[in-house]
């Protein structure tokens, strides 16, 4: 099979991920990107006890990630990787120049984002990651739970949050 | 706040009897959606003891944003039990994370309104107690009802 999703979300493994997406796309196993918790033991029990027994997650930094991409996408079963962040998405896809599509599925507020649909904030830093991840030829669409419409990057960075349409 | 909106839905004669008797926070119900307040209102509606519970949502939130609201509830309230209704969700590695700091905390996951009802019931046991009480009365309600005749009738099983 392959990597059938490369998903930014900061909450990383959550129901989301597991069940919304896990399920439906009869996943294998979940690679886990973050320099954060590839080196924390203790931080990887706690995500390796939200997924099921039949899933398996990895964990690894992005140099790693790199490193064992080909392995992912070789993979018999069929996986999700997810980072925290669009920067470490961004690192690597440059490191591994094969992914093709990248999914937003949940960027939450914090001062200095903007509110951009319910589950996405961006700083203008990170909207240009945004685009410099579109400009290098990957597809990049906004996308909470599989049967929602996914949101392309122009209407993304156009849009405003509900909040402030209904002003 | 969840007490009153079952008696509004049930009741509006004693909306403002100032007498009613408020059980005091003892946990906090925290998951996905509208699932916290659905389940504390359910609890409300049948018991009258939905102020046991603080409720939190995970919508919106991100996962560190999530951990400091359990954290200034729990304060706020000196409450030390938690229900979370996903193991695998947010809400859930956001206490377990809590617990990391503190031992005292006491986390159950998978809670259904069995679990609820047990627990705000059970008042004179320990909050720890109380919670494996109330998770074992909550697994243990769950049920199957299916006549394997009928549903083979319709085109195989469900």
């Amino acid at each position: 099979m392959s990597v059938a999703l490369y998903r930014i979300d900061d909450r990383l493994i959550h129901g989301q991920v597991v069940v919304g997406w896990g399920q439906p796309l009869n996943i294998g196993f979940i690679v886990l990107v973050d320099d954060n918790v590839s080196c924390c033991d203790w931080e990887q029990d706690l995500y390796r006890m939200g997924v099921p027994p039949e899933m398996e997650i990895m964990f690894a930094d992005v140099i790693t990630a790199v490193r064992d991409h080909d392995a992912y996408v070789r993979d018999a079963r069929r996986g999700i990787l997810v980072t925290p962040d669009i920067s470490t998405m961004h690192r690597l896809a440059e490191g591994s120049g094969t992914i093709a599509a990248v999914n937003v599925g949940g960027i939450h507020h914090r001062p200095g984002r903007i509110p951009r649909l319910r589950y996405v904030f961006l700083t203008q830093d990170e909207e240009r990651e945004l685009a410099a991840l579109a400009a290098s030829g990957i597809r990049v669409t906004a996308q909470d739970v599989p049967n929602a419409r996914p949101v392309s990057l122009p209407e993304l960075l156009a849009s405003k949050s509900p909040e402030e349409k209904s002003e | 706040m969840s007490g009153r909106i079952c008696r509004k839905m049930t009741s509006s004669s004693d909306e403002n009897d100032s007498s009613e008797q408020q059980t005091p926070p003892r946990a906090i119900v925290a998951g996905h959606g509208l699932l916290p307040q659905g389940l504390v209102n359910a609890v409300d509606c049948i018991s009258g003891r939905g102020s046991a519970f603080v409720v939190l949502s995970n919508y919106g939130l991100a996962g560190a944003d999530i951990e400091q609201k359990l954290r200034e509830a729990a304060s706020a309230h000196g409450i030390k039990v938690f229900f979370t209704d996903l193991p695998g969700g947010s809400a859930t590695l956001s206490v377990r994370r809590m617990m990391r700091s503190d031992p005292a905390i006491v986390l159950v996951t998978g809670a259904n309104l069995t679990t609820l009802l047990e627990f705000v019931f059970q008042t004179d046991a320990t909050p720890a107690e109380a919670a494996r009480s109330a998770a074992e009365k909550g697994r243990s309600t769950i049920a199957v009802f299916a006549d394997d005749t009928a549903s083979h009738a319709v085109g195989g099983k469900l």
